[in-house]
């Protein structure tokens, strides 16, 4: 968009045609691995998940027939163990989500307060140290999970020494939620939850809470997810700058305070990246739950992406496979859409708006003098002083009324 | 920006149509005839296994090597982490392995889709095996596989623990009365009597002993609300209540011989895998196999099995063949005995097989009275299903637990 002067008086005139064809040579590389690798296995899987597939050569033969919606209403509407399973997976998923989320992003953002502060020695090696987890393999770290909470494991033999019978973790399907009602005696629920159900799941049984061996998981995966967005909030808060914290102790906040009304809503780009990511990657674990546990036990560590996985895989359902993933695919978009919603700026009511309007044109209207003289004593120009009083005098009753 | 949009629209579709191009040309190059079977030898003849360890890896090798030999064709074995993934992988892509493990539960999947090759007629040494390890390999009367061994559950009895309860061999338990009674007696402080994974591959046996199961022997009916396995399964749920007999899982271990190997369970009900696991990691344990003791409608055990499988895809269908027949020969089968514990599917082989392992041979009489799962499409994930409430069999009840999945398998069998 050069001014046409500038064109006509370049000796070496670009033509906008070659210019435009160069541009498509270097996004060519990408847009044919994208297309290769992404969106063609995307529209097979689309066309799978419509077509009786059954697994052998490709989905797009003479042979393979368009069956409609029968994938996604096996898994959705019609009674059998199709749903039940898909109830179930979404039950622990969404539990899942439900603490994992809360518990990584506050985690991170606390160890990234804390790395962050000048005074404290090795920063470089806590960083790694915390950061480490992350880099490692999940196979690993399930592996070693397996082993901290066995039965007979150090985790169980540590809570041994405070006289807790730790239970067996990888083997135990009752819900947390269960378990804390059967402490107060309440061991089956009212008829109106346990009559009634939701994707072939009863509704006690959708309020009974991640079990046992799920919430081992969600430990394992607290542990190693933390340290990627203690990254990415260290890198937010580096870019802060120390002017407002500056600030803040000059008004006498205290560093609580400092926190959460001055750093966290400066981190709130951050925050949202970091639960966005972390809504996605809840919903699509799958890594732990094939090296850990294959969905048990008793199913209670089945997840929407493993299920696609086994019906595809093991049970050669591939239609069902690939309906499940692409509903899963709509839970997120709709979990990442409502969580946008929820975490948008507010609008400002029209009474502030007007507030801020007015003390802008008050202060427009100050001369240089005045607006250096604001915050001094008022006694050598009293015009200023005027114009002071009536900004201040404008909020106050404004805000009073 | 039309034109522009209208060109990357043109463009992906030209993919999409090279990408199913070359997809249906793979597709139509497999063999459906019946009459000739693919003989094209040019390329090795892969061996896709889903291996038990070193030992069996090396002899299944060293066992395909020497039919290479023999027949002057090149093979080669591969070893599957992940026998269902590698598998399944391989025929969507068109490129499967030739010869393979083949599990009973992933029979009618892949039978039913035509990935596997119903070789069953062209076998030579059909006849040799049992007739139930033939049926759990028919598919809609066509035979698939050979099997490739077979394995029972029997009772296995640490001797030690055995003769400190002051128990005898005049006191093998031979009713499900005595069962209980052992397993008190063998409950102490340290471990209890009776260990065994809270599965259906386990707990059905006492549902045979009762005179049930999950499905009628054909196959063709569910019974698993029926009284008799409610019987059974009650059987089940009395002996853990009892405290004298607890699932693996809850004693903080993997499976029922990891229980009996570390001393925390006298008894185990287990296949003849369990010598190979207890001679690698538990060599000082000692231990004796007899028969489960009988139920309300006698004797009652469970069986598996593997078989070969052989690829409708792949381009030398007689030479696998010829492989299969060799690899289920007696002196092949008899050495894979020797080297990774198996007990052959042959009914020729069974008495060679007693008096090589006499201290098995209970394992070698389960045959007779045994049954198998259920192998209908459809039917694994059932099992997982009862399996997973069979975990919460304790606390829960049997009879509804019966009936829902009766309720699961009378679906798949309609």
């Amino acid at each position: 968009m050069k001014p046409r002067s500038a064109r006509a008086a370049s000796s070496q005139r670009i033509s906008r045609k070659e210019e435009t064809i160069s541009g498509w040579l270097f996004c060519l590389p990408m847009i044919v691995i994208l297309g290769v690798f992404l969106f063609i296995p995307i529209v097979m899987a689309l066309w799978v998940s419509f077509s009786n597939w059954t697994g052998r050569g490709t989905p797009f033969g003479s042979n393979v027939q368009f069956i409609g919606l029968k994938n996604y209403t096996d898994v959705l509407v019609k009674p059998g163990l199709a749903q039940s399973d898909f109830g179930t997976a979404i039950r622990n998923n969404l539990w899942y989500t439900l603490l994992v989320i809360p518990l990584q992003t506050l985690l991170s953002l606390l160890l990234a307060v804390m790395l962050n502060r000048k005074i404290l020695k090795a920063r470089g090696f806590f960083r790694t140290v915390f950061y480490f987890p992350s880099v490692t393999s999940s196979v690993a770290i399930t592996v070693l999970w397996l082993f901290l909470f066995n039965a007979s494991g150090t985790i169980n033999a540590v809570l041994g020494w405070f006289g807790i019978n730790g239970p067996n973790w990888f083997n135990e399907p009752t819900g947390i939620i269960h378990i804390l009602l059967s402490a107060f005696g309440v061991d089956a629920g009212p008829a109106a939850l346990t009559e009634h159900s939701f994707l072939g799941v009863s509704l006690w049984d959708w309020l009974s809470g991640p079990s046992v061996a799920m919430f081992a998981i969600i430990l394992m995966v607290v542990f190693t997810t933390s340290g990627t967005y203690m990254l990415m909030f260290i890198a937010a808060l580096q870019s802060i700058g120390e002017a407002t914290e500056e600030a803040a102790i000059m008004d006498g906040a205290t560093s609580w305070q400092r926190l959460w009304k001055v750093t966290v809503p400066q981190l709130k780009p951050t925050i949202f990246t970091v639960v966005t990511l972390g809504i996605i990657g809840t919903w699509q674990v799958f890594d732990q739950i094939y090296t850990g546990t294959q969905g048990g036990p008793a199913k209670t560590t089945l997840t929407p992406a493993y299920l696609s996985y086994s019906a595809a895989f093991n049970s050669q359902e591939w239609g069902r496979g690939a309906a499940i993933s692409f509903v899963l695919f709509l839970i997120i978009i709709v979990m990442t859409w409502m969580q946008r919603q929820l975490m948008k700026d507010k609008k400002m009511s029209r009474r502030r708006q007007a507030d801020y309007a007015a003390m802008k044109a008050e202060a427009r209207a100050m001369s240089k003098d005045e607006i250096m003289s604001l915050g001094r004593p008022s006694a050598n120009k009293p015009s200023g002083g005027a114009a002071r009083a009536s900004v201040t005098e404008a909020v106050a009753t404004r805000k009073g009324a | 920006m039309r034109k522009r949009f209208t060109v990357a629209m043109a463009a992906t579709a030209a993919m999409v149509m090279t990408l199913a191009g070359c997809g249906n040309g793979f597709d139509d190059t497999s063999n459906t005839s019946d009459g000739g079977a693919t003989s094209d030898n040019s390329k090795a003849l892969t061996v896709l296994i889903g291996s038990s360890g070193d030992a069996e890896t090396a002899s299944v090798k060293k066992a395909v090597a020497a039919w290479s030999e023999k027949s002057g064709q090149k093979a080669e074995v591969q070893v599957a982490n992940d026998m269902a993934q590698q598998l399944s992988q391989g025929f969507a892509g068109g490129s499967p392995a030739d010869v393979f493990y083949l599990a009973p539960e992933q029979l009618a999947g892949y039978a039913s889709n035509g990935s596997l090759l119903a070789y069953g007629d062209q076998l030579t040494n059909k006849d040799d095996f049992y007739d139930n390890l033939l049926q759990t390999f028919t598919y809609d009367g066509k035979l698939y596989a050979a099997p490739k061994d077979v394995s029972t559950l029997q009772l296995v009895i640490n001797t030690d623990m055995w003769s400190a309860a002051g128990l005898t061999d005049a006191d093998y338990p031979t009713s499900w009365d005595e069962l209980a009674q052992v397993a008190e007696k063998l409950t102490t402080d340290d471990h209890v009597g009776l260990a065994f994974s809270g599965e259906y591959a386990r707990v059905g046996v006492f549902m045979k002993q009762a005179g049930g199961g999950l499905v009628s022997d054909d196959g063709t009916k569910a019974i698993a609300n029926s009284d008799e396995s409610v019987a059974g399964l009650e059987e089940v749920k009395t002996l853990l209540d009892s405290g004298h007999a607890a699932y693996a899982a809850d004693l903080g271990t993997g499976w029922g011989g990891e229980a009996f190997g570390t001393g925390k369970a006298a008894m185990a009900i287990e296949g003849n895998w369990i010598t190979g696991g207890l001679a690698a990691d538990y060599p000082d344990v000692k231990y004796q196999v007899v028969e489960l003791p009988a139920g309300p409608a006698g004797k009652g055990t469970m069986h598996f099995t593997n078989g070969w499988g052989i690829a409708a895809d792949s381009p030398n269908q007689k030479g696998a063949i010829d492989l299969v027949e060799y690899l289920t020969s007696d002196d092949v089968v008899m050495q894979f005995a020797k080297d990774f514990g198996i007990m052959p599917a042959t009914t020729s082989l069974a008495d060679k097989w007693k008096s090589e392992f006499p201290e098995l041979s209970a394992f070698m009489d389960g045959l007779e009275y045994s049954v198998t799962v259920p192998t209908a499409k459809g039917a694994a994930d059932v099992i997982t299903d009862f399996n997973a409430q069979l975990e919460g069999l304790r606390n829960g009840d049997v009879k509804s637990i019966l009936d829902k999945t009766q309720t699961n398998l009378e679906s798949i069998l309609q």
